[in-house]
């Protein structure tokens, strides 16, 4: 693979804890009489997406926004159910922006970037304050001032949340927020609006073509910068807890423009999700992490009992205590059951491996609050999860007052995505890209409670202050839609989706994207290997081929056509799923959420040896691999060609990440 | 299990519309509704049909995006559940399935069973927040909000905008949804500067789009999926009546 130099984050000099406010101090700005003269487009209405429209409306500037849903309210953001990190300290237990900086650097294995970590904490205070005052419903204690639990191994108490529904809360004071601009004429909403390709003019983002999903007619948008906030990538995997119209057609479509894709191979396995019941299954559905502070989890110690649960001949109950593993409390003493994302996820897998899973396919593994509610007593457990465990109850049928939960992990959050420097610009001067649809902040993996507080740091605090960067140096509505890029952009766009339509093949585009996601949960999936990936690198060429030349898609272009929809979406992921296999690949090392079967500790390590950390775990190789791996996609598929960015850790001393 | 669904299929806005009938086969019963549909899809697919439009999204009944009118009850007659958590375990082999949209004036139909839900989009745009402009928020401490105050908040603020409220109420009626959001801001201190803006607003929005006036048969909160009382339409009036009296008194 070529690897075309080194680029550039644009880190502003001095002390870490001066960065952003030394950036602030020295930024360009605009006047606001000349705001108004720009005109920006968001994709996306997600908390990143939302907040950064509706801001960027309030300062002044002319902003379209354009979302797939019926309306900017149901972006996916809605569905994270735990909590939003904040450095406020308020309970008082030693919490710091400091401390929230290195567990988010620490959680993510040393792959991400230090400054914009550390501005993310700085900024997370800021965001639990506007929140409040739009009148987002936090969880109170009786004195009425705000409630924080512990969450995602975190050992302070910084994490906000509203019951199990956070996520919802956040986005729809966002989406008033920006409901508002729309009505005082500051934003220009285009919902059931799909962006179909990127338009670039002398290199620089300036424009967009969509597709209106309910016309189908195919349109042009000019404006001075673009902003993507188009979330992630998850649903590569066709299974996962995404919404079923999440897809990174739009982020997919500036890499084929020329913008890097940064790390796709850091993927998110989440711990506690429902496990997969059979052939028909649409989506998976999590179960928040916030029962793992009192469920325990644990497998049969003998394959043998294990087997007989599956084939229903026992039940949990019949396991003796003696004959129970709980393999986390046991392998990660300090924290157990609490053990960071990626661990927990692997450590599930190993045991379903090793023939001791427990559901009737052999992935899964209990989840068992017996314990927590022989202590705390039954009223407890419902006050803290109740509706958790109605969920359960409705999607299995089995009730987890009696018996163990079942789980198992399932793909949940991207931590890859496009590359952007610190100003959260992209390669492609003028395109910018927000919230989980970049690479930027967590590395190679999330911890609890991040994403939302990532997606609203960018678009409420960070775009307004780093925008002008950009614009300063652009003279407002220079471009409009009669440039001939435009033109050129919607023959091709038109042109593509009539080669689909006119296909007429025999499979459906959903029984390709099944294949395709079997395929790389299998190579790309919680663990990969050379050869794994190097079969999946074989195969991806021939889906796209066959899928080219056969799939089915019924009607025309004109007005509603959900195949189609899904069928260009389709096609985006057969070509996204091949770069993330080629970094896989490149990435001769373990971190994170990326594990590679090659790079784990065995008992020749001296670390294990000392017993700082167990065999199996990831093994991380800093004097090669301390880089992001930026992609510049192929015109055809392909192999892509790798920019590496080194990452300079000036305050924080890289170590084995060990949760012992 | 096998099934006889009754389905309403329209081509587009101006389309009269109608049931169409549809065997759905070997649907196993772990399966959700939707993926019930998504395999009856399939088989349409496979005899080169077009398949049946339904709006979804998040399949985990938050986004609010399931819209289905499931034998003549929008969402569900279980109590508390979206479209998208209907499972199929609740059907018995052989029964017959009717299928519409949810159906109002306000509504349009937009395609077989998804409709045009913008008009809530509206009201909320009419007056259903709180004006504060980014980083102009005071520490987020700063003010206490008891916490019976703050959870008669949350219950109001649980509405997820799906519009099974309308679609159940015999007037197609909106006030369980703006009187929820009403009733989530009003409550809380950090909303009363804009309450009789806001609620006098919202109502005339929610006029203008054509829904129809709330005649206490709470349908509405027998069908809404995150189970909202019918108190919140109480407080609409009492916050409309005192703003409209204030209004009145100032002019």
């Amino acid at each position: 693979m070529a690897n075309n130099g080194t680029l550039d984050g644009n880190v502003p000099e001095g002390p870490l804890s001066d960065k952003w406010t030394n950036y602030k101090a020295n930024a360009k700005l605009i006047n606001p009489a000349n705001k108004r003269k720009y005109k920006v487009i968001v994709v996306g209405s997600g908390l990143a997406g939302g907040s950064a429209a509706a801001t960027l409306s309030e300062l002044g500037y002319q902003v379209k926004c354009f979302c797939y849903q019926d309306s900017p309210r149901r972006a996916h953001s809605i569905a994270a159910q735990g909590g939003i990190n904040a450095a406020k300290n308020y309970q008082n237990d030693g919490d710091s922006v400091w401390r929230l900086f290195y567990d988010t650097i620490k959680g993510g294995d040393f792959r991400s970037r230090e400054a914009n970590v550390h501005r993310l904490a700085e900024v997370s205070v800021n965001i639990i304050d506007q929140c409040v005052a739009q009148g987002v419903p936090f969880a109170r204690e009786y004195g009425g001032l705000l409630d924080n639990r512990s969450f995602g191994g975190a050992q302070v108490s910084r994490t906000f949340y509203a019951r199990g529904q956070t996520g919802q809360q956040l986005l729809i004071g966002c989406y008033q927020a920006l409901e508002k601009e729309i009505e005082k004429g500051g934003v220009e909403m285009h919902t059931r609006t799909e962006m179909m390709d990127l338009v670039l003019v002398d290199g620089h983002a300036k424009g967009i073509v969509v597709r209106d999903l309910k016309t189908g007619e195919i349109s042009s948008h000019a404006a001075d910068c673009v902003i993507l906030a188009t979330g992630g990538y998850g649903n590569v995997f066709f299974l996962s807890t995404n919404a079923m119209g999440c897809n990174v057609m739009a982020a997919f479509r500036a890499s084929k423009r020329g913008a890097y894709m940064a790390n796709p191979c850091y993927t998110q396995i989440h711990p506690t999700c429902i496990p997969v019941s059979g052939d028909y299954q649409s989506k998976l559905t999590l179960m928040s992490e916030s029962l793992r502070n009192d469920g325990r989890i644990w497998v049969p110690k003998s394959a043998d009992d294990a087997k007989k649960i599956r084939e229903g001949q026992m039940t949990a109950a019949d396991v003796a205590e003696e004959d129970r593993d709980y393999y986390l409390e046991r392998k990660y003493p300090s924290f157990g059951n609490l053990a960071p994302r990626d661990i927990s996820s692997r450590s599930a897998k190993e045991v379903c491996d090793e023939g001791r899973g427990v559901a009737k396919t052999g992935l899964g593994v209990f989840l068992d609050f017996s314990d927590a509610i022989e202590r705390l007593g039954e009223d407890t457990i419902r006050a803290r999860y109740d509706n958790l465990f109605q969920m359960y109850e409705k999607i299995t049928g089995d009730n987890p007052y009696k018996t163990p939960m079942m789980i198992y992990p399932a793909v949940h959050y991207t931590m890859g995505g496009l590359w952007v420097d610190y100003n959260l610009m992209s390669n492609l001067p003028g395109l910018h890209v927000l919230g989980e649809a970049n690479f930027s902040d967590h590395g190679a993996n999330r911890l609890g409670a991040s994403a939302l507080m990532q997606g609203l740091a960018d678009g409420y605090f960070v775009i307004p202050s780093t925008l002008p960067s950009y614009l300063a140096d652009q003279k407002p509505g220079t471009v409009t839609t009669d440039a001939p890029e435009f033109q050129e952009a919607e023959k091709a766009v038109k042109e593509r989706i009539e080669k689909l339509i006119n296909i007429k093949g025999k499979r459906t585009v959903d029984d390709f994207h099944r294949e395709l996601g079997l395929l790389v949960w299998d190579e790309c999936g919680m663990e990969r290997t050379k050869e794994g990936l190097q079969k999946a690198l074989k195969r991806i060429p021939e889906i796209r081929k066959e899928f080219w030349e056969n799939v089915f898609i019924p009607g025309d272009a004109d007005g509603v056509n959900m195949e189609l929809e899904k069928a260009g979406r389709v096609a985006d992921f057969i070509d996204f799923a091949e770069v993330m296999c080629y970094d896989a690949l490149d990435r001769e090392e373990s971190c994170g959420g990326h594990f590679r079967a090659e790079y784990q500790f065995t008992e020749k390590d001296e670390d294990v040896q000392s017993g700082y950390t167990n065999p199996g775990e990831a093994k991380r190789r800093d004097e090669d691999f301390m880089y992001v791996s930026a992609w510049e996609v192929a015109e055809n598929g392909g192999e892509p060609t790798l920019h590496k960015e080194p990452l300079n850790y000036e305050e924080v001393k890289p170590s084995v990440r060990s949760y012992k | 299990m096998n099934l006889t669904l009754k389905v309403w299929r329209q081509k587009h806005a101006d389309d009269p519309g109608k049931i169409t009938t549809y065997e759905a086969k070997d649907i196993p019963e772990e399966a959700s509704f939707l993926e019930m549909l998504d395999i009856t899809n399939t088989q349409i697919l496979e005899d080169g049909g077009e398949p049946i439009h339904f709006d979804h999204d998040c399949r985990e009944g938050i986004c609010g995006m399931c819209s289905l009118t499931i034998n003549g009850v929008p969402h569900s007659k279980e109590m508390g559940i979206t479209t998208c958590q209907v499972h199929m375990r609740k059907f018995r082999d052989g029964d017959t399935i009717w299928i519409e949209p949810f159906r109002a004036k306000a509504f349009p139909v937009v395609k077989d069973l998804m409709v045009d839900r913008s008009a809530f989009d509206r009201i909320i745009a009419a007056g259903g927040y709180i004006d504060v402009r980014t980083g102009s928020a005071p520490d987020a401490n700063a003010i206490p909000i008891a916490k019976d105050d703050a959870l008669e908040a949350f219950s109001a603020a649980a509405c997820i905008g799906c519009g099974a409220c309308v679609a159940a109420c015999k007037n197609a009626s909106a006030m369980l949804f703006t009187g929820a959001k009403v009733t989530h801001l009003n409550t809380l201190p950090q909303g009363q500067p804009e309450k009789d803006k806001r609620v006098l607003s919202m109502v005339r929005q929610m006029d203008e789009e054509g829904f129809g006036n709330c005649t206490n048969q709470y349908e509405c909160e027998a069908v809404c999926p995150k189970s909202i009382s019918a108190d919140v339409i109480s407080q609409l009036n009492r916050d409309y009546a005192a703003a409209s009296a204030r209004e009145l008194s100032d002019s």
